[in-house]
């Protein structure tokens, strides 16, 4: 369903949708890595070190 | 017969809307699974890798543009005795009670360096003001409780860093035994402080970093420093806790403490 509808979408012959297709995944990852998981690991404090609160 | 069988000419693909709607609605949550997968995957690969390598650069980064930090290879001299960088004087040792203590820094900003030879002599972080993750904790490293002592203060200097991830500042902190050395160094000066303890507590018991470790609104009663981390590891239910009293003070400029060139084996 999305798969094949991501592939439609593409142009061009099989070699330049893979190829478009990987900077898309690539793309996807960064913004991923960059500020989503940030993000949810601040926001949902899923390690934190200090004690609660400065005496 | 055979002529009455349909025969298309041309295989197309089988179209989208053939499909029922039961089909089209597993197909659709199958995929949605696949990639709630793999996004779950990537976390963990981000978290366990990624994060100490983006945190690892901004921390040798910031190592960097200290330029009173001692951060030459701290290795004593195997072959030539005088190869190694040159050692505080016994005599240019200083009591705790002449300590300088510095004013306490803006948030965020790098004020002291951390050495730690139980963790091998190559260790070296910087130290921030602010236990933050977003600002400091998970980029600059080692974090500094506003409000707690200072290096050299008599009262409690308290400090946190990540035990796993971020470039793992504290990763070995279950190895730190009784009596070695906490070395920090500060523009002005080297503090050398020995640990006296270790504990785990729960969260909430914020008085491992009072000014008298252990007791809430007592009156200080050593030149202490704590550092503060999650236990067990990749947690955050508990904290592990060292504690450590200061030794000696030297001033910067004279050399280097003897104790961070100390090769303690490595496991």
């Amino acid at each position: 369903m999305i798969f094949p509808f991501v592939w439609s979408l593409l142009p061009g012959p099989v070699w330049l949708r893979v190829a478009l297709l990987l900077v898309l995944i690539a793309a996807i990852v960064a913004v991923l890595f960059q500020w989503v998981y940030p993000w949810f690991s601040v926001t949902f404090d899923i390690q934190d070190q200090n004690v609660e609160a400065v005496p | 017969m055979t002529a009455s069988v349909q025969v298309p000419t041309e295989p197309g693909p089988p179209r989208p809307g053939r499909a029922g709607i039961g089909t089209r609605l597993i197909a659709l949550v199958g995929e949605l699974l696949i990639i709630a997968g793999a996004v779950i995957g990537l976390y963990v690969v981000w978290q366990l890798f990624y994060t100490d390598v983006i945190a690892g650069k901004e921390q040798e980064h910031v190592l960097e543009t200290l330029d009173w930090a001692y951060t030459e290879p701290i290795v004593a001299a195997d072959a030539e005795e005088d190869a190694g960088p040159e050692v505080i004087p016994v005599g240019a040792r200083m009591p705790p009670e002449s300590a300088p203590v510095m004013d306490e820094p803006a948030f965020a900003t790098t004020f002291a360096t951390f050495y730690v030879p139980r963790w091998g002599t190559d260790y070296v972080k910087p130290i921030s003001e602010g236990v933050t993750r977003a600002e400091v904790l998970d980029v600059l490293g080692i974090g500094h409780y506003p409000g707690t002592g200072m290096p050299g203060e008599y009262g409690n200097f308290a400090i946190s860093a990540h035990r796993t991830t971020y470039a793992k500042p504290f990763n070995r902190i279950a190895e730190l035994e009784r009596g070695d050395a906490l070395v920090v160094q500060t523009e002005e000066a080297w503090y050398v402080y020995r640990v006296t303890d270790d504990l785990i507590v729960y969260p909430t018991q914020v008085e491992v970093i009072a000014p008298r470790p252990g007791e809430i609104g007592a009156a200080p009663d050593g030149y202490y420093i704590t550092l503060t981390t999650c236990h067990p590891m990749y947690s955050a239910a508990e904290r592990y806790i060292v504690h450590g009293e200061l030794e000696y003070w030297a001033p910067t400029g004279i050399g280097v403490p003897p104790e961070i060139l100390e090769e303690i084996p490595q496991p």
